[in-house]
């Protein structure tokens, strides 16, 4: 059975795989896996954390083994790849959409490191205005910011970027 | 590797120093001055702990050590290499403040010299925890400086908290007599005097806009003793208290 599974499947099925605190985002969306191989009994899934200390990875790990042996019915091998470090550069256009629906600002595009400038004028994902400051650089998870909105009075989160 | 109790060394002081400090920024969970900061302490409580936890599992992978959880729970007192400076209680919220100013940015410059490691481990480790650590340092530098201009009261508290922290501080830089000529012959890291010194460049200019007076670093006493197993009063009952659930039932799985 497992000749007849491709790897474009694979990813397919991977979508299906959503993050535990950010629901709207699937480990594709996040830019999260860095491999995929077929391997004699089953597929072989590389994978890495957002950021180090993310307490849900091994949850993580766990939710995309068992939602791609469902879906497939191979056995599944979920590895953390050490070679490969997260960057919200890797996050995809589709993803920081979704964010942005969600209600989380999502992450500026990185050229170069992060600058305590990036993080002024923060588009608010309630109203778009600019008009916005840097509340901590910490928010309710390791990814998130908290900003606040002086155009519609809101206070914001935001997926923050990192290197 | 010839060098492995040298590199072993070196990653137990590093890997401590996270974890006793963060244990300590965890005190803060629930007691935080506005939420904002009860947030940011907790968040840096994780990230340091996850911190150790990287460290003590290269020590474990690629070292031969104990399982992570093993090493950091069931280890004496006199095994801990901390330094003093991450030890001491949280006491006031000025003093914490300092202490994550000072240690965090000692901590960016070590992180920063290890990209360039020639033990691999340490490269691609050093590599993610600089991006998380510029989130740190971007909130000490904040709250440093805007306390320092916020006022009389304010500016003498956080005066003094600097003049009562630097030695401490100074002594996160503690050379290891037995290894430090082989971690800085191998290319593993500068060495001590040399983050030392990069660490004063890096505090001097945020000191400066704080309008702060960096005490004459040639007349202080950096506080020796817990690279070498010697500690505060406060580290054992932190440990007892750090390892209360755990040490319920070691062979537990969790």
């Amino acid at each position: 059975m497992s000749q007849t599974i491709s790897i474009a499947a694979v990813y397919e099925s991977l979508e299906h795989v959503m993050d535990p605190e950010i629901p709207v985002l699937s480990v594709i969306d996040l830019g999260m896996i860095t491999g995929v191989d077929m391997v004699a009994d089953g597929v072989h899934i590389k994978m890495i954390p957002t950021f180090a200390a993310c307490p849900a990875v091994s949850y993580i790990q766990h939710n995309i083994k068992t939602v791609v042996e469902n879906e497939l019915g191979i056995a599944v091998t979920v590895e953390i790849d050490k070679q490969v470090h997260w960057e919200s550069n890797r996050m995809t256009d589709a993803a920081k959409e979704k964010l942005k629906n969600f209600g989380i600002a999502p992450p500026q595009i990185l050229e170069g490191e992060v600058r305590a400038e990036i993080m002024l004028h923060t588009p608010c994902p309630h109203c778009g205005s600019e008009q916005t400051y840097l509340r901590s650089p910490f928010g309710s998870t390791l990814c998130r910011a908290i900003h606040f909105c002086k155009s519609c009075g809101q206070v914001f989160e935001q997926f923050k970027p990192l290197e | 590797m010839s060098n492995n109790a040298a590199l072993k060394d070196l990653i137990i002081k590093m890997a401590d120093d996270e974890l006793i400090l963060g244990h300590r920024n965890s005190e803060w969970t629930g007691l935080g001055p506005v939420m904002e900061e009860d947030i940011a302490f907790s968040s840096m409580a994780q990230d340091k702990i996850g911190h150790a936890w990287a460290l003590y599992r290269i020590l474990h992978e690629d070292l031969g050590g104990e399982h992570p959880d093993r090493f950091a729970f069931i280890r004496s007192e006199k095994a801990f290499q901390s330094s003093h400076l991450v030890e001491l209680p949280n006491g006031e919220y000025d003093f914490s403040l300092m202490r994550h100013f000072l240690f965090d940015q000692a901590e960016t410059v070590r992180y920063e010299s290890l990209q360039n490691s020639s033990f691999a481990p340490f490269q691609l480790l050093s590599k993610k925890v600089k991006g998380e650590l510029k989130y740190h340092t971007l909130h000490a530098d904040a709250w440093i400086m805007q306390l320092s201009n916020a006022g009389e009261e304010s500016y003498a508290r956080m005066q003094t908290a600097l003049n009562n922290t630097i030695a401490l501080a100074a002594g996160i830089f503690e050379a290891s007599p037995e290894h430090e000529a082989t971690l800085i012959a191998d290319k593993v890291y500068p060495g001590e005097k040399e983050l030392y010194h990069r660490w004063q460049e890096r505090i001097y200019p945020v000191l400066v806009k704080s309008s702060l007076n960096l005490p004459d670093m040639s007349t202080i006493t950096p506080v020796y003793g817990g690279r070498q197993g010697f500690h505060t009063e406060y580290l054992q009952p932190l440990l007892k208290e750090m390892g209360e659930v755990f040490n319920l039932d070691t062979e537990a799985s969790w």
